[in-house]
């Protein structure tokens, strides 16, 4: 049902359709950045489409790819029962310059997912109405999802008490909290590789 | 309801006229730990447990922890119960501030004792960061007996005055017996 969607689409919209490609059922098309909301458009409203609902917008960090970044929608169509996932590849190995146009004239829904989207991976939407962050807070430098933000850089809005070791404070002891999680890793794989394992 | 415990009280009955002497401070704690007035900092799942807790079945009113005051200037004890991002540390930071003193910090569950699983950008790994803390009871999420152990623990240092922290040990844990590998305590038919 789908394959004959992106044929569809490929039709009226030439050569914004850059690959395709679809698997257990789920059609996937990359498309153009430049021609992003000119296809979105008409998944929205041609009769054929009819993509009424937004689900989801986000985007994926692919830090060896040159454009870097994937926005990424998912679209469902109520009245035919079709999806489609639309991906358009943005932005250079640095992570500037990472703009696409802004679905919001479209569905209200992509609204804050697009904020949330900035907030994550730094992605601009140009045309938003208000591209501010929605989960972390204004005083946040950088953006947290990126390959390339470290993995236990915390920005405090409070000043810590100036207590010794604060990382483990007692009754914790070097060992306690999270067994399982990265710090400890960290620790294993740093003695692995010294060679007293 | 409860007993003055010190050492310094004396039960003096000359000619049948019953009174007590004690000390002025144990007597205030004495009744300090009967009546915290507690400010619950609900933010995350635990929160369900902690009325679990507030309800008939485990009711922690029996310890004279009874009234939430959802002012912190007319409370005394915070039960800070579930994840603090760090978003809200200031909030959390500032109601502490504005609590009566004497106050004192209860970390409910594994999230506010230590951050749990959390480790990253936007959570704050343990309440104590931001505000000291007198009672860690960690799960995630604890046992309601294990809240209650943490209370009277609590209750225990408040009569003593004593302000180090302290940790809810698990009332049995296999893997600190070293008779018992953990092997031994499945049951047979199912190993």
């Amino acid at each position: 049902m789908a394959q004959a969607l992106i044929e569809h689409v490929k039709k009226h919209c030439p050569g914004a359709v850059l690959q395709t490609h679809s698997q257990f059922g789920d059609e996937t098309i990359v498309v153009d950045p430049e021609r992003w909301l000119e296809l979105a458009r008409l998944l929205r409203d041609d009769p054929e489409c009819d993509m009424a609902l937004l689900v989801d917008l986000t985007a994926v960090d692919y830090p060896e790819r040159e454009p870097r970044f994937e926005v990424v929608a998912h679209l469902v169509s109520l009245r035919l029962g079709h999806r489609l996932r639309m991906k358009a590849r943005v932005g250079d190995a640095e992570g500037r310059e990472v703009e696409i146009d802004s679905l919001t004239e479209l569905w209200a829904s992509a609204n804050w997912a697009e904020r949330e989207c900035f907030d994550m991976f730094g992605v601009r939407f140009r045309g938003h109405p208000d591209l501010r962050r929605i989960l972390m807070y204004p005083e946040f430098q950088g953006y947290p999802l990126r390959r390339d933000y470290p993995a236990n850089r915390t920005q405090p809005l409070v000043e810590y008490r100036q207590v010794e070791n604060i990382d483990k404070l007692p009754p914790f002891g070097p060992d306690e909290g999270m067994s399982f999680g990265r710090q400890t890793h960290d620790r294993r794989t740093s003695r692995d590789a010294d060679g007293e394992n | 309801m409860g007993q003055v415990t010190e050492s310094s009280t004396r039960i003096v009955e000359p000619q049948g006229q019953g009174f007590a002497t004690t000390r002025l401070e144990p007597m205030l704690h004495w009744a300090q730990k009967y009546s915290l007035f507690m400010y619950p900092f609900v933010t995350a799942c635990c929160g369900m447990e902690f009325m679990g807790l507030s309800s008939p079945r485990y009711d922690f009113s029996r310890f004279g922890s009874e009234a939430p005051r959802f002012s912190p200037r007319q409370s005394d004890l915070l039960w800070v119960v579930g994840t603090i991002s760090q978003r809200q540390a200031p909030v959390l930071r500032r109601i502490y501030e504005q609590m009566a003193e004497t106050k004192w910090v209860l970390a409910f569950g594994t999230c506010a004792s230590c951050g749990g699983f959390y480790d990253n950008y936007t959570t704050v790994a343990g309440i104590d960061k931001i505000v000291p803390c007198d009672v860690y009871i960690p799960g995630c999420p604890p046992r309601p007996e294990a809240v209650l152990d943490g209370l009277m623990l609590l209750q225990d240092k408040i009569q003593h005055g004593d302000r180090t922290p302290a940790v809810v040990k698990p009332r049995f844990d296999p893997v600190a017996d070293p008779g018992l590998g953990l092997t031994q305590i499945r049951r047979p038919s199912r190993v």
